[in-house]
């Protein structure tokens, strides 16, 4: 028989010899240059970016420090700060959590839960996902004619053509604009919960609110708080339905404190919109420096909900991986 | 010829009578029972014509081979059908005489009294604790729930082992743990009949074992109807023995499962009365 024929080292070596492996494998080697190449060419481009913005900005903010954030609009470069700005892109994260979150994670919980699986429900759904896809100018249009104007019969105090251009109307047509993403992203969230726990959940009698509030909804939340808070600096960032809006490009008035709710039913300004209009100042005017520098704060509120969100998410799995 | 729907109620009917004849006059009351129960997914029919009496404080194993509708048929003694959308169920199913699927009856209530385990231990990614207290406390209980999850615990064999980390994840428990701990859930809310589909098929035989002896001995106070897959699980611990089996049939090229054989387990696998049943329970089939 062949087995007691051959010795067993010599078994054992022709194994060896036939696990090891032969040569390089050339083409994997190629594809994960490749890969790699892709990768550290994104990094590049966004390193070469944030240390442009940081070297042109950092003097100022370093210079000048809390002036900067709590100085007003201003023509002259060195006395000109964003306080207005700040606070308009503060009220417009306020409406964004307060209005697109709960509707939103609302809508995606009765789309995944409750609504009946039929051609309504399917034609809603994709709907929703073209509305997220929809350029931001439109909805601009959309708050201009719709939100400013209601805002202009809700606070009968403004006159004339600054009438309803409010930071409520900015923030409601933000909040709509974001509104897509979050169902979206939340109901993908509430469809990931497994079957199993939702089986065991009724199979105790549990009613189906129950096991949304007590399964679904912390089985989802790291889903549906990623989604969400992406979503609210995706808000933070946009400036092109804020001009729509009427968001007040230059000087602006600041007679209500950063926290003031007066502030809703007043004229606006934000973040973006202030960094597209001193972009476009002349070289040496110091308004570049400013661009960067408000910039550098525009990211640095971005980065911290980010941060936020990933603080919330990361707790919220480990709960759910029981450690 | 054509076989009209009275004429095999007439069948099944007799086929039920029969055993009853055999059996002794002292069996116990019965509660739960199909009466032609047909199950369709879509337009498919996954089983047909079932008529099955399931009598209290036995056990009945429901045996066949695969995708011939066992689960499929346990999960219409608690409505769990009702959470696939494409389910549909004709025929009666009836708990101690009440049609479960008639227009009032509540499938949360139904649930309540009609537990549950899964094949894949399923715990909450909750603590030990908030698993077993699960049940009662969305029953609305807030009171005594340490002595009742202690009690549910101790009946599940799981006690011992977890009693100093109440308070840990279940998901920190072995596969074997995490089932015994699926079976102090559906305790917990002192159901009245217990389900089990497949409890025992990711354990291993020291942990399956111990579910038995479970089974046998919570046995007197519930009525218990179990999957299995395990010829020799089905004979040990089994009062009654359901033997489906899944056919070709003319209405549609996939195979419908229906029940070919029920009777006392012994009967079963000693001296079964249809050739299929013979030829499953010895192996030379499925
Ligand atoms: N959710 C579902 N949707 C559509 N068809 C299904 C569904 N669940 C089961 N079926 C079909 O119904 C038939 C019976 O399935 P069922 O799960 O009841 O079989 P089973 O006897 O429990 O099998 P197993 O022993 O493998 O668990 C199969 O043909 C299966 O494909
Ligand atoms: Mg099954």
């Amino acid at each position: 028989m062949k087995l007691g024929t051959v010795l067993p080292d010599q078994t054992r070596k022709d194994v060896e010899r036939r696990l090891q492996r032969g040569g390089i494998d050339f083409g994997g080697f190629v594809f994960r240059l490749a890969l790699v190449s892709c990768l550290v060419f994104a990094l590049l481009v966004l390193l070469v970016l944030v240390a442009d913005v940081f070297d042109r900005g950092f003097g100022v903010l370093t210079d000048r420090g809390l002036d900067f954030l709590s100085a007003p609009l201003r023509t002259r470069a060195d006395e000109a700060g964003i306080f207005q700005s700040l606070r308009g892109t503060f009220w417009i994260g306020v409406f964004v959590v307060a209005l697109a979150f709960p509707f939103g994670i609302g809508a995606a919980i009765y789309l995944e839960e409750y609504a009946p699986d039929n051609r309504l429900t399917r034609l809603i759904d994709v709907n929703i996902r073209n509305l997220a896809g929809v350029p931001s100018v439109v909805y601009g249009i959309l708050g201009f004619s719709i939100f400013v104007k209601a805002a202009d019969g809700f606070f009968p105090g403004s006159v004339g053509d600054h009438a309803g251009k409010t930071t409520a109307a900015a923030g409601v047509t933000l909040a709509v604009l974001v509104l897509p993403i979050v169902i979206i992203t939340s109901a993908e969230a509430i469809r990931a919960v497994p079957r199993e726990i939702r089986e065991a959940s009724y199979g105790v009698g549990a009613t189906q609110w129950d096991t949304i509030r007590t399964n679904v909804l912390p089985y989802a939340a790291p889903g549906i708080l990623t989604g969400t808070l992406l979503s609210l600096a995706r808000a933070l960032g946009e400036a092109a339905p804020l001009i729509l809006v009427g968001a007040v490009q230059g000087r602006l008035g600041s007679r209500t404190g950063f926290f003031e709710p007066e502030q809703l039913s007043e004229q606006f300004t934000a973040m973006p919109i202030t960094i597209t209009d001193w972009a476009t100042k002349p070289a040496n005017s110091g308004f570049v420096e400013n661009t960067a520098a408000a910039i550098i704060v525009l990211l640095v509120v971005v980065l911290l909900a980010n941060a936020v969100a990933i603080l919330l998410r990361n707790r919220f799995e480990n709960k759910r991986a029981g450690r | 010829m054509q076989i009209t729907k009275e004429q095999r109620v007439d069948e099944t009917s007799a086929m039920i009578d029969d055993i009853e004849v055999r059996e002794d006059p002292r069996a116990s009351e019965i509660v739960l029972e199909t009466r032609d129960l047909d199950v369709y997914y879509g337009a498919f029919r996954a089983v047909r014509d079932v008529g099955l009496r399931i009598r209290a404080n036995e056990i009945t194993a429901m045996i066949g081979p695969s995708g011939c509708g066992k689960s499929t048929v346990l999960r219409c003694f608690n409505r769990m059908n009702d959470l696939i959308e494409s389910a549909r169920v004709e025929g009666e199913v009836r708990y101690h005489d009440v049609d479960l699927y008639g227009d009032k009856i509540d499938a949360v209530e139904v649930r309540r009294r009609i537990g549950m385990v899964f094949q894949k231990p399923n715990p909450f990614p909750k603590s030990i604790f908030d698993n077993v207290a699960y049940g009662p406390r969305v029953a609305g209980q807030r009171r005594g729930l340490d002595d009742l999850v202690e009690r549910s615990l101790q009946r599940a064999a799981l006690w011992d082992e977890v009693k100093d980390r109440l308070k840990d994840s279940a998901l920190g428990l072995s596969g074997g743990q995490q089932q015994r701990l699926c079976i102090a859930r559906a305790l917990a809310v002192d159901p009245d009949v217990l389900l089990m589909d497949e409890p025992c098929s990711a354990l291993d035989p020291i942990a399956t074992g111990r579910i038995e002896e479970l089974m046998q001995e919570i046995k007197h106070d519930y009525t218990i109807v179990i999957v299995t897959h395990n010829m020799q699980q089905a004979a040990r611990v089994s009062d009654r023995t359901a033997f489906f089996t899944a056919e070709v049939n003319e209405e549609s090229d996939r195979r419908t499962g229906l029940l070919v054989e029920y009777d006392r387990t012994q009967n079963i696998f000693s001296n079964p009365s249809d050739g299929r049943t013979e030829a499953y329970v010895t192996g030379r089939f499925g």
